[in-house]
């Protein structure tokens, strides 16, 4: 059904988000067409003009084109791709860190947690 | 073009003010909640849009036009309450839209009711609450119009006939045309909506864009009305 949507941040910067990470794990793979903006706008269960301005959000910053009559094209440029995939990184581990750095943890102890919970899990 | 306007309006039901000197405009293309709490004017407000009351003072203008013959060819309006012939089944009540309104897409209205898998020979009074609320906004968001009204459209039907009905409302979505949806459920519409009006006793405290709320309160729309208006002091 439609997505859901943290409360205290604009839809329209969470509907950005959640098109890069397709992109980036190849759901909409480089050069491929995106849905158009009704299609998306009802899978996500919200208006047409919140997806209209995610798409200018992600065509201003390089991570789609148009084509005048076709729609919407996720980019081709491989260095682009690649600066997506480590900006998203670089945002969850920020996170991570800000989370961790509340519970008391020290930059130290953090990486220590990790590489424990690694060895938990393999 | 502003499909709605309204210029110091005001309305009184003897010495009570439910709508106090209301200035308000809204652009084509947008879908708008009006929302506030039970007895804010937000009935009053979509009746004076349909000429159902008319202003103490002040204007309301749709298109440009005072309500009226013209505006209601250009106006769809669901109202709060089952306003269809309670006999009739869905072929009858469609023959009656064709009928009334030249804007009505016969096409469209078919093909919503045959997904909700009902009777076509099953009048009315035999449906279930919720299947009448859906049936009521298919013929309602059938027609072509420059304005829909939407009074309580969810209220008192399950979540998915909800989902179901906010479906309808953003696939029949038209850029020429406004949608404003009267509730108090404010979570649930919460993502499909441009902008909000807050209402309270006769009042606009607030018109802005969903995500310019979220981003200046940092809560949710819900979590913001709910804020604004608390019933009791701490």
């Amino acid at each position: 059904m439609s997505w859901t949507f943290k409360s205290d941040q604009p839809i329209y910067s969470q509907i950005v988000e959640r098109i890069q990470i397709r992109i980036v794990k190849g759901t909409y793979p480089p050069g491929s067409r995106l849905p158009s903006v009704r299609e998306l706008a009802l899978e996500a269960g919200v208006n047409p003009n919140t997806v209209q301005r995610a798409y200018a959000d992600l065509e201003q910053n390089g991570f789609l084109r148009t084509e005048r009559t076709n729609g919407k094209f996720v980019t081709d440029d491989h260095d682009m791709l690649r600066r997506l995939r480590m900006e998203l990184s670089r945002g969850y581990i920020e996170e991570l860190f800000e989370k961790m750095t509340g519970l008391g943890f020290t930059r130290q102890e953090i990486i220590e947690a990790i590489e424990a919970q690694r060895g938990e899990n393999e | 073009m502003n499909v709605l306007e309204c210029r110091n309006l005001t309305k009184s039901y003897g010495s009570t003010k439910a709508l106090d000197n209301v200035n308000l405009t809204l652009e084509s293309g947008r879908i708008i909640g009006l929302l506030g709490p039970n007895g804010s004017g937000k009935t009053t407000l979509i009746k004076l849009a349909n000429r159902m009351l008319v202003p103490t003072e002040g204007e309301l203008l749709i298109c440009g036009q005072k309500p009226g013959v013209e505006t209601k060819k250009i106006v769809s309006y669901l109202p709060d309450r089952n306003f269809l012939p309670e006999w009739m089944n869905c072929k009858e009540l469609i023959w009656m839209y064709e009928d009334f309104y030249k804007d009505f897409d016969t096409q469209r209205a078919v093909e919503m009711i045959r997904s909700l898998n009902i009777d076509h020979k099953m009048p009315m009074k035999k449906m279930s609450k919720g299947t009448k609320e859906k049936l009521q906004l298919i013929l309602t968001m059938s027609r072509r119009a420059k304005l829909y009204l939407l009074d309580e459209p969810i209220a008192g039907v399950d979540p998915a006939a909800r989902d179901y009905i906010l479906h309808t409302i953003l696939s029949n979505y038209d850029e020429e045309a406004s949608i404003l949806i009267s509730t108090h459920l404010i979570a649930d519409v919460e993502s499909v909506l441009d902008e909000a009006i807050f209402l309270k006793e006769g009042h606009i405290m607030l018109h802005d864009n969903v995500d310019s709320i979220r981003e200046k309160s940092g809560v949710s729309l819900d979590e913001h009305f709910r804020e604004v208006f608390r019933c009791w002091e701490n």
